[in-house]
């Protein structure tokens, strides 16, 4: 059966949703098994237009909730097919179960996640929490800072998921409507370029490989569970991390567009720096311009990839900067948090480490303004002078009431 | 940097017609950034949309706006809500409205002192297009005051961006969009 190919200008004025389903019909997905959830409904239901359009050849499977929908991606990978889906909040908590098996399973599945708070209480709008959920899932996890990101990591995505050393799924996150619902200009490719970067699926160990016949979801108890979680860890912290630097290079060449597991903005010469995920680094870069502007020496690093931790990489970003701010968007619940977690163990097992302070914001979609990104490059001016943290290691940015800190 | 904040009801195109004016500056080489604050709100409840643009990539991504232009584009809302919010000295105001200027800012007092222009947005959209669907004959007065592009360029830009829709609609668009721009004051 022929589809028809989409005509795109340049330069398109997408939102992040519509980017992501643009890049799922480039690539050509052979099923799409969904249950829609805001913030990331519009991503399958742009793709089921354009199957019912007839851009694009797949299948389409309505599901009866999230747990189904990714049941149903597992199975369609297992048979050999190239397969993605999307979902949010909610709707990934009930998936996170199976995320666990398609992992363990092997199986390159895409899957754009719409960043969205957890409830209760209940809230639709952007905060890490969801995206914090899968952490520990065996899955590859991209993060998107703008809706040019969501597509471009579609198509790395899929190159490196379905790389046959490699044969793990893979996240993209996107902040929901500071990303997902935000028209920016998107630089596409056509369909033909796009489709063949990615290239004509190649499965392996498939199920529809009657020749070759394979069990797939198979029970090990303590003979040889470890073995094969120990397998997976193992490709995650040795394979993954080489093939993201070749399809990103290898996209920079087809588009000019570079990417980098851990994206270091001005911090060259920099004394503070802000670390986080999403559009919250996009915003600390034009805050931090203008900061320099003021004589301070302000840089921005922003993680790319979440999974697998890029450990080294965030021990040479930092090494040299004085003091730097960990921002994580998800409530931590009674710790420190996640990422200021990660960030400290990896400066703690280096011979020279900033001052770090953790700061928890935007929950449920709170905005992170430049009045408080200036705030905190301030106060991280004011621990550079004093040589030491000058407040509690954890604050809060943006909430009302008495001001919280601890630790 | 310029900046807008369209005043709506969920359910008359503020996100629409944000969408399509940075669609169509897009095509000019400029970049742009359109979005709206949600949340569950339901058809006729009050939201904001919002509208960047600049030489320069747009990397700000808070949601904290100091508009250089307030668009509104329901009647009420000037009255019931402050469109004034985080306005700046040189912020100015285009507000659907049956209210002469004058009658407007006596209306509501927040206008007084600010650079108003009127035009009645809900009864052009009815009368062309047949649905109080105010949002392109809002962009049409917007054309005439900031003097952005021509009115038959952004016309034909806004042919391509409403192209989905059926061809009298589309023309009678066009002919909402050019009643703006005659009538705003």
């Amino acid at each position: 059966m022929a589809f028809d190919k989409m005509e795109l200008r340049d330069i398109e004025v997408w939102d992040g949703n519509f980017a992501a389903a643009q890049a799922l019909r480039q690539a050509q997905v052979d099923v799409v098994a969904a249950y829609p959830i805001t913030p990331s409904t519009p991503i399958v239901e742009g793709y089921a237009k354009f199957k019912s359009d007839n851009y694009v050849e797949g299948e389409f499977v309505m599901v009866e909730s999230e747990h189904a929908a990714m049941s149903g991606c597992i199975g369609a990978a297992a048979a050999g097919g190239r397969v993605a889906t999307a979902t949010s909040s909610q709707g990934l908590a009930l998936m996170v179960e199976t995320l666990y098996q398609a992992s363990g399973m092997r199986l390159p599945i895409v899957l754009n996640i719409v960043n969205r708070a957890l409830a209760a209480p209940l809230n639709v709008n952007g905060d890490h929490s969801d995206m914090y959920l899968c952490r520990d899932s065996g899955w590859i996890q991209f993060d998107a800072f703008s809706p040019q990101g969501a597509y471009d990591l579609n198509f790395i995505a899929f190159k490196v998921s379905e790389d046959h050393d490699i044969r793990l799924p893979a996240i993209i996150n996107q902040d929901g409507f500071m990303t997902s619902h935000t028209a920016q200009g998107v630089t596409t490719m056509d369909d033909d370029t796009a489709f063949g970067f990615v290239g004509t699926y190649k499965p392996m160990n498939d199920m529809l490989d009657f020749e070759h016949p394979v069990t797939h979801g198979v029970q090990t108890e303590e003979d040889w569970h470890f073995e094969h979680k120990a397998r997976q860890h193992s490709d995650l912290m040795l394979k993954v991390s080489p093939k993201i630097d070749e399809v990103f290079a290898d996209f920079e060449k087809l588009t000019g567009r570079k990417y980098s597991q851990v994206e270091c903005y001005d911090m060259e010469d920099a004394d503070v720096a802000v670390f986080c995920l999403g559009t919250s680094v996009e915003t600390a870069r034009e805050v931090a311009t203008e900061m320099r502007a003021k004589g301070v020496k302000a840089g921005v690093v922003g993680l790319r990839v979440i999974r697998p931790f890029p450990f080294e990489r965030v021990q040479e970003a930092l090494k040299d900067v004085k003091a730097v701010a960990i921002l994580d968007r998800s409530s931590p619940n009674g710790a420190p948090g996640a990422m200021y977690n990660e960030v400290c163990a990896a400066m703690y097992s280096h011979e020279s480490s900033p001052l770090i302070s953790g700061y928890v914001y935007g929950l449920g979609g709170r905005d992170l303004t430049k009045a408080h990104l200036v705030d905190l490059y301030n106060e991280l001016e004011t621990n550079v002078k004093a040589g030491k943290v000058t407040t509690q290691l954890q604050q809060f940015i943006g909430v009302r009431g008495p001001k919280l800190s601890f630790l | 940097m310029l900046e807008i904040r369209w005043h709506s009801r969920a359910g008359q195109g503020a996100v629409t017609g944000a969408k399509g004016l940075a669609d169509v500056i897009s095509t000019t080489g400029k970049e742009v950034q359109a979005f709206a604050f949600y949340g569950s709100a339901k058809r006729g409840a009050a939201m904001t949309a919002y509208n960047r643009v600049d030489d320069k990539v747009i990397m700000n991504h808070e949601k904290y706006m100091e508009p250089d232009y307030v668009f509104v584009i329901d009647p009420a809302l000037a009255i019931t809500t402050d469109v004034t919010i985080n306005h700046k000295d040189t912020t100015k105001y285009i507000i659907t409205t049956h209210l002469s200027t004058e009658e407007l800012i006596k209306a509501q007092p927040k206008l007084e002192g600010k650079e108003v222009y009127t035009v009645d947005c809900i009864v052009i959209a009815q009368e062309t297009i047949g649905r109080p669907i105010p949002n392109t004959p809002m962009l049409g007065a917007f054309m005439k005051v900031s003097g952005m592009y021509d009115i038959e360029f952004f016309k034909d830009s806004m042919k391509r961006v409403l192209a989905k829709l059926p061809q009298k609609i589309v023309d009678a668009n066009m002919i909402a969009i050019q009643r703006a721009f005659d009538e705003v004051k």
